[in-house]
């Protein structure tokens, strides 16, 4: 079935009754070339790029709960391209090109919005900084622009220039940048994978990973033991656990990172905005609600929620930026869980266990990287070598010290990130 | 979530910092235990006993939590953790 406009005016005037499922509900099959671990964000664009980009439609997506209920519809759905470090740089620049097509790709609405984004500073330092990033991003290809404080008041002139006690001295102005509705990533790649054939199984906790001699042959399952030339993890959140069934330890720490939503506002904030002094970010969604957050609560946890001191922090960063919207009242709150490597980088990469790979480590920016890093994975699973975009996310480079990519530039140690 | 420190007892969470897992430094050159060390991580989601620096007593602890409930069994000294 493809969607169009057409196609909802004619729902729209018949009763809206030609609507359809648009995935199946498949059985377990006994045996897959390949399975993937994770019916997340990353999961089913992997599965949707084995299809449709190498021809692989003998493949099984395994999911515990629902697609796309973890982490891909717990964030505040950013997307941009504004790393800095090469092997980061090229990844989320070829990420960003991939969202800008993926409407078309997968005929699905997925409220790609590029509003632009802009990262305010508020010292010379930081200045400093930004424009040495937006250079970065400019050499890569990528569009980036450096305001002054006019420029940011002519964008924004919601913010409290009067402030005194962080001054904004100006913002990286990121045009391409935006946001996109999460849900609808998972559901777009989900519906394009299971219509080249992929089969999309949910309820189906991965219990085992079964290996011999060295190499994978498979998984056991809460519904029945599934054999498998290949087999991909891509769990973040919980990927410590799920190594662990091949007896593998990963450098994962997991970590809560806590969002925000208020109640549905006119239009007020046009674009992404954050602030370079208390590490707050502010988009607002098409319904109208503010959506924003702050800083990890810095300690590991599963709990899926968050503690008070950081609640206070995100919004006394909030009142101090933008006091106008200080009325708002918070409808609801929620904590995602972070894979957080020791650099701040993700991973996607074999294991010392033939067949079996992963894909990991998103810390608090998985869901811009949605698109390349299924692509990506998708290659190195049919290919066994990896996609020239994500050659540095390597596993091995925390053991051998060479090609760190650490964007804060405060050390390659779990707790500084 | 409130953290208890050996010297003071329950205090708020603010006043400490997280370090990360408790574990015991391995002696000699670099080397796979250092890497495990420094890097590698058990990430339990359940109980867990990790470090926190009590700012105002400047203590050490080695908490023992539960990362999914965010419950506090109690702590003891880093020093007398290992």
């Amino acid at each position: 079935m493809r969607y169009s406009g057409w196609r909802i005016i004619r729902e729209a005037l018949t009763g809206n009754r030609g609507w359809a499922p648009v995935w199946r509900d498949p059985e377990p099959k006994s045996a897959y070339d390949v399975v993937i671990i994770g019916g997340g964000g990353h999961g089913l664009a992997t599965a949707y790029y084995l299809a449709s980009v190498h021809g692989l439609r003998d493949v099984a997506v395994l999911e515990k709960g629902y697609l796309g209920g973890g982490s891909v519809g717990r964030n505040t759905t950013i997307v941009r391209a504004n790393y800095y470090l090469p092997g980061n740089s090229e990844f989320y620049s070829h990420s960003l090109k991939l969202w800008e097509g993926l409407e078309r790709e997968l005929n699905y609405n997925v409220m790609h919005s590029q509003r632009g984004l802009i990262n305010l500073f508020h010292s010379d330092g930081q200045r400093d900084a930004f424009a040495r990033r937006g250079n970065a991003m400019v050499n890569q290809g990528d569009d980036a622009i450096l305001l002054d404080r006019e420029g940011v008041r002519e964008l924004l002139p919601y913010l409290d220039f009067g402030q005194v006690r962080f001054p904004i001295r100006g913002g990286l102005y990121h045009p391409r940048g935006g946001t996109a509705r999460h849900d609808a990533v998972a559901w777009g790649y989900a519906r394009g994978a299971d219509a080249r054939g992929v089969d999309l199984i949910q309820n189906c906790e991965v219990t085992g990973i079964d290996v011999e001699g060295g190499g994978v042959t498979g998984v056991q399952t809460t519904r029945g033991p599934i054999r498998a030339r290949k087999v991909g993890i891509v769990t973040a959140g919980r990927s410590g656990q799920v190594a662990a069934m091949a007896g593998l330890r990963l450098p994962i720490e997991s970590h809560v990172l806590q969002a925000f939503v208020t109640e549905g506002l006119k239009p007020v904030i046009d674009h992404v905005v954050s602030f370079g002094m208390g590490h707050f970010y502010i988009s607002q969604s098409d319904k109208g609600g503010l959506v924003f957050g702050g800083d990890l609560d810095f300690h590991a946890s599963y709990a899926a929620r968050g503690n008070l001191p950081m609640a206070e922090h995100v919004m006394e960063a909030a009142m101090t930026l933008m006091p106008v919207i200080g009325k708002a009242r918070v409808l609801r709150s929620w904590g995602g869980i972070m894979d957080m490597t020791p650099d701040g980088s993700p991973i996607i990469d074999r294991t010392p266990v033939g067949g079996l790979y992963i894909d990991c480590g998103w810390c608090y920016g998985g869901f811009k990287a949605v698109p390349a890093s299924g692509f990506a994975f998708a290659h190195l699973l049919a290919q066994d070598r990896p996609h020239p975009t994500a050659e540095a996310f390597r596993l091995d480079r925390f053991a051998t010290g060479r090609g760190l990519m650490d964007e804060e530039g405060t050390g390659a140690q779990h707790n500084l990130h | 979530m409130r953290l208890s420190c050996p010297h003071c007892g329950e205090r708020d969470r603010r006043e400490f910092t997280y370090k990360g897992a408790c574990l015991t430094p391995p002696g000699g050159d670099w080397g796979a235990a250092w890497d495990a060390y420094l890097h590698l991580r058990e990430n339990p989601a359940g109980e867990t006993r990790d470090l926190w620096y009590h700012e105002p007593c400047g203590t050490w602890a080695a908490v023992t939590r539960d990362t999914v409930s965010h419950a506090v069994a109690g702590s003891v000294a880093a020093r007398d953790a290992r």
